[in-house]
């Protein structure tokens, strides 16, 4: 069933006595010209009604609280509710964010024994919690690179090198800092073209986007040898975090070579993601980046925390917020790392990639063809339904719309675009072996409705609020505002 | 089995080439890029003016599964896009040698196309590339 929006219950003079604001606002110092003179069409409902209506949407959710959720590039997984509840101890909610730095010493020693963890987690020299999602946090990492090459008189390596396989953001990123893009294809095996990659390098190149493991769910074997042609070339290597979840406490970005990364904090250290709420894009970098990287940052002054600003840190790329990131989320991955620890950490990597592998074993097993067959999977994988598309017209969104009906998240589809009718299916360490098994099944039985009735899989979903939707005529056709 | 008209050129990133009786070129995607794609929703063409180098991103094609770029095939001036394409991208996934075309190229030197695929060597590509 489709539930009616909150507009359409609206009845005049209808109200909520209990939200009524007691009395009108007193006058303020607005100019008239800015005042509104009609009413805002507010839905006028009562109190019950606004609380069905919210109760059955949130009963609609489709959650990591209710079911598996195995999407590819996303990391959705458990996030303990102990993270959350210690994020909002009144004294952190209360706390105000232009409080004095005496009166807030308790928030920064958090916030510096963050920073301390991740450095250690990742082999970076210094971090930054300043970046309000992963995109800022990407724009951050350039922003530093082009900031350091200039800080050298460097002025001709504008160009940054972007892997075909990467994350869309890499482009995007490059370009709003004022760079162009040059990409570099991806060999059979899923690693980066290094002949293809020594051709691009030159007085040009200011750096690398990688992402390690890649989208393609394989790690980049080559990252040492890459690491230094980079450098040997005068570029810069920036590391995505987007998958940091498969090596966590195994193998450090700093070590490998990377100068500047990006953390996803809001994933892969427990704030729930996906739907634009707040994120955290903290960045961590090398000895030559330091100086450059965004503030505020949380320095240590004897027993005393304070804030770094601009005049510890003059060559800054500068503020990115108003005041130092999303505290909410900065406080839940700091109650997680010191939940896991050291060798939880590590845990956490070798769970996701065990479950990754079985998962991609199993299915192998049953027939299913996977995108790089021989190569180890990291946290996840791509199966490719590109036989049962040629043979049956059976295509990767079918079999996503009709898991909706078996009570599974559908996967990441056609991501990465390298891959014909891909499944990119990820997991996560949450997960025991029964889910596991149970989801094979579901994708063996799918497939044999594929053979026996194409249209009743082509039909799917049966038993969600709203059946299968013409994405083709919603995009041709944006339709996004109610109107009444 | 994608069509593969005779008459055209062709490149590996998937745009065909036709050479009109004035000299200019008319350049699109193929039936089988079209194919790839799926239903196309949104079509940006280049503007009458701009240049182009060989190989430059020209054009850009999005589907509801991806969005890719449509790359100058041979150096040269734009004369005009699609402007059909705006309204009616489906036009290039029902027509994707005619009324689909996506822009209109004065080249720089036309013996730059002497470098581009034949019929039989697309379909050779597409066969290597399966």
């Amino acid at each position: 069933m489709s539930e009616a929006l909150i507009f359409e219950l609206s009845s005049p003079g209808r109200r909520a006595a209990a939200q009524a604001p007691v009395e009108a606002a007193a006058p303020t110092a607005i100019p008239a010209e800015f005042l509104r003179q009609d009413i805002p069409g507010l839905p006028e409902v009562s109190e019950m009604q606004v609380v069905r209506h919210y109760t059955r949407l949130s009963q609609k959710n489709f959650s990591i609280d209710t079911h598996f959720y195995p999407l590819g590039s996303c990391t959705m997984k458990y996030n303990p509710r102990a993270c959350n509840t210690l994020a909002m101890l009144p004294e952190f909610l209360a706390r105000h964010p232009l409080a004095t730095q005496d009166h807030s010493q308790g928030y920064l020693a958090c916030m510096y024994d963050l920073q301390e963890i991740l450095k250690s987690v990742t082999g970076m020299k210094g971090v930054s919690l300043t970046p309000m999602a992963g995109a800022q946090g990407e724009f951050a990492g350039v922003a530093m690179i082009r900031a350091y090459h200039l800080s050298r008189g460097d002025t001709e390596r504008t160009e940054i090198l972007v892997p075909d396989a990467a994350h869309g953001t890499n482009p995007a990123t490059a370009i709003q800092c004022g760079c162009t893009v040059r990409e570099i294809p991806t060999d059979k095996n899923g690693d980066v073209d290094l002949e293809a990659l020594e051709a691009a390098l030159g007085p040009k190149t200011a750096g690398i986007m990688l992402t390690n493991p890649s989208t393609l769910g394989v790690f980049e074997r080559k990252i040492e040898i890459i690491a230094k042609k980079v450098h040997e070339a005068g570029g810069l290597l920036y590391y995505d975090g987007a998958n940091l979840n498969a090596i966590l406490g195994k193998v450090r970005p700093g070590d490998m070579g990377f100068d500047v990364i990006h953390m996803n904090l809001h994933k892969t250290f427990s704030t729930p993601h996906g739907g634009g709420g707040p994120g955290s894009g903290a960045v961590g970098v090398s000895e030559r980046l330091r100086p450059f990287m965004p503030i505020p940052v949380v320095g240590k002054d004897g027993d005393q925390y304070r804030w770094l600003d601009e005049n510890d840190l003059p060559q800054s790329i500068g503020r990115l917020s108003a005041f130092m990131g999303n505290a909410g989320v900065l406080l839940r991955a700091y109650v997680y790392a010191l939940m896991l620890g050291p060798d939880g950490m590590t845990r956490v990597a070798e769970f996701a990639t065990l479950n990754a592998n079985y998962l991609m074993a199993r299915l192998k097993d049953k027939g299913f063809d996977l995108a790089f067959d021989g190569r180890r999977a990291t946290h996840e994988f791509i199966v490719t339904l590109k036989k049962q598309k040629q043979e049956l017209e059976f295509t990767a969104t079918d079999m996503a719309k009709r898991l909706l009906d078996y009570g599974y998240h559908a996967p990441t589809i056609y991501f990465p675009l390298l891959v014909p009718e891909c499944l990119l299916i990820e997991p996560t360490e949450s997960e025991d072996q029964a889910t596991l098994d149970a989801f094979v099944e579901a994708m063996v039985a799918i497939w044999d409705e594929a053979k026996a009735d194409i249209d009743k899989v082509k039909g799917a979903p049966y038993t969600q609020p709203v059946r299968r939707l013409d994405d083709v005529r919603a995009a041709r056709q944006l339709d996004l505002r109610w109107t009444g | 089995m994608s069509q593969i008209p005779a008459e055209l050129k062709y490149t590996k990133s998937h745009e065909w080439i036709r050479l009109e009786a004035d000299g200019s070129l008319t350049i699109g995607i193929t039936d089988h890029a079209q194919e790839a794609l799926g239903d196309l929703v949104f079509v940006e063409t280049p503007e009458a003016g701009q240049s182009f180098g060989s190989g430059d991103a020209a054009a850009v094609v999005e589907s509801v599964k991806a969005a890719s770029d449509v790359y100058a095939p041979v150096a040269g001036d734009v004369i005009g896009g699609n402007e059909v394409l705006a309204d009616a991208p489906e036009t290039l996934n029902d027509d994707p040698y005619g009324e689909g075309w996506i822009f209109k190229l004065k080249p720089a030197d036309a013996g730059e196309l002497d470098g581009l695929m034949g019929a039989d060597g697309y379909a050779d590509f597409l066969k290597s590339e399966q």
